[in-house]
């Protein structure tokens, strides 16, 4: 039966030079200097003390991480709800909702954010309403606040969906058990729905958190040319100022703070769920 | 009582969560009809942002990239997906963790960092930015997801289903094609369309790795935002209205198929 295994090579070897090589090749630009040849790379760890020792990049990696934890606390904070509705409704209501909050996903993510441009703008729809009251106009557009409504929208249904999955696994058997047991509502919840749904909760983090930290399109679009995150500094490098060994560097950090949240992450869930099976 | 205020309060949460997720859609649907270039007053109904639309070339050829990519990105990872799902389920573990482990870097990997690799690889085997770059980059992150999505429709199989096949004289191929391929085809489907959709959606990777002109729906939608262009929404619109007919026939399908077969056994 080993014969079969034949079939995967050519895979193997794709995949080795499609995927390893340019993960290797970020690596290697990371730690030469700049405008090498092929064959004399001078390594050197320049780059990186280039990235720590200016106030700006440093500045634009505290906001990138803010950015990107605020949204995930948004994200949670509205997700979890949501996502405990749809999971108590009647199954056929339920069946919908899903497919309503996963159909705006499928849908050109740029299309829907350059949405977003209309509605905040000084004279959008937002604004008018908001004149009615008296109030406004309200520059909302070009600010971390348009940033952070563009990333939780894009990034919420993927939150809403995780949380739904781990609920609706949920054996509802253990409510009726808690009851019996004399616990309220809010204890029943607290102490055995909550825990049951850190799992979801866990993978939802990851699935926004990623994406927030290393997008640069919704900063361009909604934050406007002067709002720069760690993302588009990434682009500027590759794109505008073609410093690739200083980019490959900025993106390595990126991908180590993003490595070590996860850890961190995964850490806390196992500390409230040490039997959580993941 | 309190129950009940919960109940609607819940009620009225959810409408709003849904009106945050469809406001941009209906605004861009709204607006792709309005008469005017404003993108705050509908001042009228006029196609004339279709009728732009249609006129334009940069639109036009790019939405010929977004779909020729994104079809010969599916037909090619699929298969190359599903040839590989086969042999690894007939191989080593070891062959089957290397596999893994190359296949979670683009996964778990931020867009940006595939994107860099891949532009720097483009670059240093000195291949032509365009099409060529963006239908090799697309089937590179496509058929982790294919493999994904057919290897549990394989671990459930019988493993002495291919002996059988064999022993009953089929060839290794026939065996694949005739035996092996119809009992994986609901992973097929659904590996192929993930690659579909991430293809057709993808922005970040396209971006890095393109040239010479060739640029998907998205590029466009990225490099002409400093302009305002309702006829941005006019093919928003059109790309809305066909994926959302999509999404409800591949929903509604099943449902009638069901009916139809609880009909006939009756």
């Amino acid at each position: 039966m080993k014969r079969f295994s034949v079939l995967v090579y050519p895979y193997l070897i794709w995949a080795l030079v499609m995927i390893a090589v340019p993960m290797l090749m970020i690596l290697l630009y990371a730690f030469t200097k700049d405008g090498n040849g092929v064959r004399d790379f001078i390594f050197t760890l320049d780059n990186f003390s280039k990235f720590f020792s200016d106030p700006v990049f440093l500045e634009v990696l505290k906001r990138s991480l803010y950015i990107a934890v605020v949204t995930t606390v948004i994200c949670v904070i509205l997700g979890y709800p949501a996502a405990y509705l749809i999971a108590k409704a009647k199954p056929r209501a339920s069946a919908t909702l899903v497919l309503a909050i996963t159909l705006p996903t499928w849908i050109n993510m740029l299309v829907r954010t350059y949405a977003w441009r209309s509605i905040l703008q000084s004279n959008g729809i937002i604004n008018h309403i908001l004149s009615m009251f008296g109030i406004g106009p309200v520059k909302m557009l070009e600010t971390s606040f348009a940033v952070i409504l563009g990333m939780v929208y894009n990034f919420i249904p993927f939150m809403i969906l995780q949380i739904y999955n781990s609920l609706a696994k949920m054996d509802e058997s253990y409510l009726t058990a808690a009851a019996d047991l004399g616990a309220n509502k809010v204890q029943a919840f607290l102490k055995v729905t909550l825990p049951l749904s850190v799992p979801g909760i866990v993978s939802g983090i990851t699935l926004v958190f990623l994406p927030a930290v290393s997008s640069f399109f919704i900063p361009k679009l909604l934050g406007g040319g002067q709002y720069v995150l760690i993302g588009n500094v990434i682009e500027n490098q590759f794109l505008t100022a073609g410093n690739w060994n200083f980019g490959s560097a900025i993106s390595l950090i990126m991908a180590i703070i993003i490595i070590i949240s996860m850890q961190v992450t995964r850490y806390i869930d196992n500390r409230i769920n040490p039997e959580g099976g993941n | 009582m309190s129950a009940k205020i919960a109940k609607h309060l819940g009620r009225v949460f959810l409408i709003l969560m849904l009106l945050f997720f469809y406001l941009p859609i209906i605004y861009t649907v709204v607006f792709s009809f309005n008469s005017s270039k404003s993108l705050s007053h509908f001042e009228g109904f006029s196609l004339q942002w279709y009728d732009r639309m249609i006129k334009s070339h940069d639109m036009l050829s790019s939405v010929f990239y977004t779909v020729s990519i994104a079809v010969c990105a599916t037909i090619i990872s699929t298969i190359v997906g599903t040839i590989t799902a086969i042999g690894l389920s007939k191989s080593r573990k070891i062959l089957r963790t290397v596999v893994k482990q190359l296949d979670d870097l683009p996964i778990m990997n931020p867009d940006i960092v595939t994107a860099i690799g891949l532009l720097m690889f483009f670059s240093a085997i000195a291949v032509k930015k365009g099409f060529m770059t963006v239908l090799l980059a697309h089937v590179m992150f496509c058929v982790p997801y294919v493999i994904l999505s057919i290897m549990p429709k394989l671990r459930s199989l019988d493993p002495n289903l291919l002996d059988a096949a064999l022993d009953l004289g089929c060839t290794p191929m026939q065996a694949i094609v005739r035996v092996i391929v119809p009992q994986i085809s609901t992973g097929i489907i659904s590996g192929a369309l993930i690659s579909f959709t991430m293809s057709f959606d993808d922005f970040v990777i396209s971006y890095f790795v393109t040239g010479n002109g060739v640029n998907n729906i998205s590029i466009m939608v990225y490099t002409m935002a400093k302009r305002i262009n309702p006829s941005i929404n006019a093919l928003s619109t059109l790309i809305i209205i066909l994926i959302t007919a999509v999404l409800i026939l591949v929903n509604i399908i099943p449902v009638i198929g069901d009916r139809m077969m609880k009909r006939r056994k009756k």
